[in-house]
């Protein structure tokens, strides 16, 4: 540190050139990433070599990476039925296997988001509706998802659209209270503001409301991204076709740990891929939240 | 006087929070107010001022009595009144021009005519090269600037103030008042300034309207009788401001007292 003399707006003198601070900012964060799964581990691979874990239930991650050739033929859906090898087809197997539920996670998210913060402003617009709903609402929201599990086959069969269902199903309580709560807590002034302006009931809530509950609702989604993954292994391992799910269903009837851990690596790394280009949006759409607020 | 740019009659306010007893926050208030007057509101705190601006915007109803401007009743908001809160409350999602163009985009302005518009005004309050920045990236005092802007965009014929220089440091404040005085020249809007500071009052005001403690009333009006810029070394400054200091003293204590026999 120098001691600052003269004006203030002296430039500093011109520095080595050196990374940009956001690009610094990104390394490190993926630098901290790598040690901690490096810690985590590191310390799952000592204590399988000092003999503290059995391989064949916890095998540690270079016994689940080094036989990947043949995990990935069980994500092989026409090898699995008809008995045969082959490591193309594995690949698209595994891309085929993630792309599914990648899909019913995003279509549930989806309809959860848009029907929750539609349900959300219904609720504090319009009395009769809030009346009659919100008590529902609030006796539904606690119910696992596990619960309308059976629901979701009773009504939908089985298929894409009990596992998008529970997901929905999933997400949508808590994004429509979260969507009420904030709505309500709308600093006054803005309203006021608006209503000096001139605006109508429809340019406020378009045009204020919304944008000021934006940070918010993107922070529920983002957290609703990582239940909705959850959850949807569940829906799929009750057999809904090909998916993530439905693998690791597989492989708890089969005893086969290694599978069990791939699959979680697979999850962990989409759900981790899914939050980032959802902060990525977020910092593109909100663009006057600072970094480092709302956790961005 | 020639026709009050603004009239209170009788007006009163019966607040009814909900589970609580009904505070009397205003009673029979009465003031006339002339087009171009600098008018300070100077009161015990929760004698109701704030209350009485929000009503004269429109925000909130009297529950008596009845407040005309130009002698049409007031019954909603209008950008013809506009108001100015202690925080600025500038949009955080729009820049500091978009945040001034706001009512003139709900007005129907074009864009093209409600940049150039934004940008004049900002630049007469001396933020001229702000115009792309985020709210937060100004100063308090620029943010009030900018919040004092956005108002008279719609170029109100009333512009009222609700402790607008209370967050700020000595300093800006001093700045803020000159700033005040200038754009109230420009715009020969009346002005309504609601504020907990001797100095401020007899600095800025035509008339002073001292608030008995709650409910609210008149308890005098006082106009300033001296030159601008105010004379601070003038001894009748100093007359003013002991004279207020003395009729503030005396509600705020017959505030305790009421609270002590309660
Ligand atoms: N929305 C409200 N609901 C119920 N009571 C209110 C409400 N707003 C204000 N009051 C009450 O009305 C009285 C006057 O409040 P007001 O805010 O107008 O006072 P004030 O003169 O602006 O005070 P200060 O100088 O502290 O800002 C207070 O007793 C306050 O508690
Ligand atoms: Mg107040």
């Amino acid at each position: 540190m120098s001691i600052p003399v003269g004006s203030q707006d002296d430039k500093p003198a011109a520095r080595v050139p050196t990374l940009s601070p956001g690009t610094r900012r990104m390394l490190a964060s993926i630098g901290w990433s790598l040690v901690s799964l490096g810690l985590f581990a590191g310390m799952w691979e000592a204590l399988w070599a000092i003999g503290a874990i059995n391989p064949l239930l916890l095998p540690p991650p270079h016994m689940f990476f080094s036989d990947i050739a043949r995990t990935l033929t069980f994500f092989d859906h026409k090898a699995r039925m008809i008995g045969s090898q082959g490591g193309g087809s594995a690949i698209m197997g595994l891309l085929t296997t993630i792309g599914w539920t990648t899909f019913r996670v995003v279509a549930g998210l989806s309809i959860g988001f848009a029907l929750g913060v539609l349900c959300g402003a219904l609720i504090h617009y319009v009395r009769m509706f809030r009346n009659l709903v919100q008590p529902l609402i609030l006796m539904l929201a606690p119910i696992s998802p596990v619960a309308w599990l059976p629901v979701a086959i009773f009504v939908f069969g089985v298929g894409d659209v009990p596992a998008i269902f529970l997901v929905f199903v999933t997400v949508f309580f808590m994004i429509v209270l979260a969507t009420v709560a904030q709505i309500a807590s709308v600093p006054k002034n803005y309203l006021h503001v608006a209503r000096i302006m001139g605006a109508n009931e429809r340019q406020t809530f378009w045009r204020v409301i919304l944008p000021a509950i934006l940070p918010s609702l993107f922070m529920t989604l983002r957290l609703n991204l990582f239940a909705a993954w959850m959850v949807v292994l569940i829906a799929e391992s009750v057999g809904v076709g090909i998916g993530l799910g439905q693998i690791t269903g597989m492989a708890r009837a089969t005893f086969n740990a290694k599978l069990v851990f791939f699959t979680m690596v697979i999850i962990g790394v989409l759900g981790f891929t899914f939050d980032w280009a959802l902060r990525k949006i977020q910092q593109k759409m909100l663009w006057w939240v600072p970094p480092g607020q709302g956790a961005m | 006087m020639a026709r009050p740019a603004l009239s209170l009659r009788n007006v009163s306010k019966t607040w009814m929070p909900e589970g609580r007893s009904p505070v009397i926050a205003l009673r029979d208030f009465d003031l006339d107010v002339a087009p171009g007057e600098f008018v300070v509101f100077l009161g015990p705190s929760g004698c109701g001022k704030s209350t009485l601006l929000y009503m004269i915007a429109g925000l909130e109803e009297t529950t008596g009595g009845v407040i005309e401007q130009n002698g049409r009743v007031v019954t909603e908001p209008s950008a013809e009144r506009g108001l100015i809160f202690q925080e600025a409350s500038l949009f955080p999602w729009l820049t500091i021009a978009d945040n001034v163009a706001f009512g003139l985009s709900i007005q129907g302005v074009l864009p093209q005519k409600r940049k150039e518009m934004a940008a004049d005004i900002l630049r007469s309050v001396g933020l001229g090269d702000m115009l792309d920045k985020k709210p937060d990236e100004l100063s308090g005092g620029m943010r009030q600037r900018a919040a004092c802007a956005r108002a008279l965009a719609m170029r109100p014929s009333v512009l009222m103030m609700d402790e607008p220089f209370a967050a700020l440091d000595v300093q800006t404040r001093a700045k803020m008042q000159d700033f005040l005085l200038q754009i109230w020249r420009d715009s020969k809007a009346s002005i309504i300034l609601v504020t907990h500071s001797i100095d401020e009052a007899v600095s800025l005001a035509d008339r002073v309207v001292v608030f008995t403690s709650r409910p609210g009333r008149v308890k005098t009006i006082v106009p300033i009788d001296l030159p601008r810029p105010r004379p601070t070394r003038d001894p009748r400054y100093h007359e003013y401001r002991d004279m207020f200091a003395e009729l503030l003293a005396d509600e705020v204590d017959r505030a305790f007292a009421e609270q002590e026999t309660r």
